[in-house]
């Protein structure tokens, strides 16, 4: 298992290193969006109409924070459960998205849309909200206000942890990790 | 007769929505400790170490444990020779109730979660509802216990109307197969909360009943149900999901079953998942 640090936009230079278990800290922007934002871009994928930003190399975090304090840029910050977005991912993968962030397990044809467009699949730890939420800079509503916490916002993060779950070769590491422990 | 007044409920229910998104609890720390102690995988361990540190961070500044604060979900122990007095323009006790999770989500910033119909997605504003179970008893008792109940864990849930014939392996067999299916989703380590018997709703009501248990991890009093406690949380932990699903020893911290009499002809099993962020809080006046 290897330990990165990668700054996006990503490569697929950046993405062709990933193996499943390794370490990855993020530098730079990320954009989150959960279910209702991401209703939202598919439809304007599938009306051709533009995106409200450029997908191009990006990563989406897949989170809706909780209100921010006076002072502070975020508040609780931890990923939601991934399968949620399973229809709406290969559409995003496709325009160039190059990984998605949240917890839980992915379907084949997300994982198929991996290997296709050259992505990752990246977990960051469930339930530790306000501990994520040290690595987060900034964050501003850049879209879907009125989705409350499901806008999608912009965030600016800093050696942000996450752990390479599916890799761009066919590889799960839910899958490899339970085998290992698995007892009869 | 005891009179309550519906000011001092809202004012406890505004109290424990925040206090318990914030600190978690002491019995659940516990066994999160112990559990640690037992998990084999290095990358399980780092997760127990990351959850340990979260919940410095979140009792510190307080911050949401989890940014998914929750469904504001109550059972409610409400003694039959209560009154309640109504205060500051409050006329009910769900009324009290509600204003009191509108006020708390909003003074301590926690997230709102709540879509007012569930097709058209709209959300509310301000995590209400709360979600109340009422159960009447005798006396002057008033107990009210708050949980923040996530949308993973609460998605992972099943429900299954068994043949009595299934008996004990059936129920034992369903719980694991929920557990194993729902494998990293529900962010485990998971408390497992089970409900047997009753009827299709009271099953589901057992399950999440189940949950309420302190301290966490203690057992049934029944020993043939606290036995199956032990077996059910042995057979998880054999799964192999681990700590948030990377493979590990610890899937479960905890089961915990509750029963109740049933149909001759029903064996109903629910299973709610609960996940590591376990947020309980009780009050009573």
């Amino acid at each position: 298992m290897a330990v990165w640090k990668l700054t996006t936009p990503l490569t697929d230079e950046d993405i062709e290193k990933l193996r499943i278990g390794d370490q990855v800290y993020i530098t730079g922007t990320i954009y989150t969006g959960r279910d209702a934002a991401h209703k939202k871009l598919v439809e304007l994928i599938e009306a051709n109409k533009p995106l409200p930003f450029d997908v191009k190399g990006q990563i989406i975090y897949y989170v809706g924070p909780t209100p921010a304090r006076p002072g502070k840029p975020v508040g609780s910050a931890g990923p939601t459960t991934s399968y949620r977005m399973d229809s709406y991912a290969p559409y995003l993968y496709a325009l160039g998205i190059k990984a998605t962030i949240g917890k839980g397990a992915r379907s084949e044809e997300v994982k198929e849309a991996l290997k296709k467009y050259k992505a990752v699949y990246l977990g960051a730890v469930g339930g530790a909200g306000a501990l994520i939420s040290k690595r987060i800079i900034k964050s501003e509503i850049v879209a879907y206000p009125e989705l409350g916490p499901e806008a999608i916002r912009k965030m600016e993060v800093k050696d942000f942890p996450v752990i390479v779950i599916n890799d761009m070769y066919g590889g799960d590491l839910f899958l490899e990790g339970k085998k290992k422990y698995h007892v009869e | 007769m005891k009179v309550i007044s519906l000011k001092d409920v809202k004012e406890n229910v505004k109290n424990v929505v925040q206090k318990a998104n914030f600190e978690l609890n002491e019995d659940v720390i516990n066994v999160i400790k112990e559990s640690m102690e037992k998990e084999e995988s290095p990358e399980g361990k780092a997760v127990f170490d990351q959850l340990l540190e979260n919940a410095e961070i979140a009792r510190k500044e307080k911050l949401g444990l989890c940014q998914d604060t929750g469904l504001a979900v109550f059972f409610v122990e409400l003694g039959e020779e209560i009154q309640f007095k109504k205060e500051d323009g409050l006329e009910s006790l769900s009324q009290a109730i509600n204003e009191g999770v509108r006020e708390g989500y909003k003074e301590g910033y926690l997230r709102k979660s709540v879509v007012e119909d569930p097709l058209r997605r709209k959300n509310t504003g301000d995590n209400t509802p709360a979600f109340i179970h009422w159960e009447l008893v005798p006396g002057d008792k008033f107990k009210v216990t708050f949980m923040a109940k996530g949308g993973g864990a609460e998605n992972m849930s099943a429900i299954r109307m068994l043949a009595p014939a299934a008996g004990q392996k059936g129920i034992e067999d369903f719980v694991v197969e929920t557990v194993d299916s729902a494998g990293p989703n529900p962010c485990p380590p998971i408390i497992v909360g089970v409900g047997i018997g009753g009827n299709f709703e009271t099953s589901a009501l057992l399950a999440k009943k189940a949950l309420l248990r302190r301290p966490l991890g203690s057992h049934h009093s029944d020993p043939f149900y606290a036995d199956m406690e032990k077996r059910l949380l042995e057979r998880i932990n054999k799964l192999g999901i681990g700590p948030q699903g990377i493979g590990g020893r610890i899937t479960a911290l905890a089961v915990h079953i509750e029963v109740f009499p049933c149909h001759i002809a029903s064996l109903p099993v629910a299973v709610n998942i609960q996940c590591h962020s376990h947020r309980l809080l009780t009050f009573e006046l």
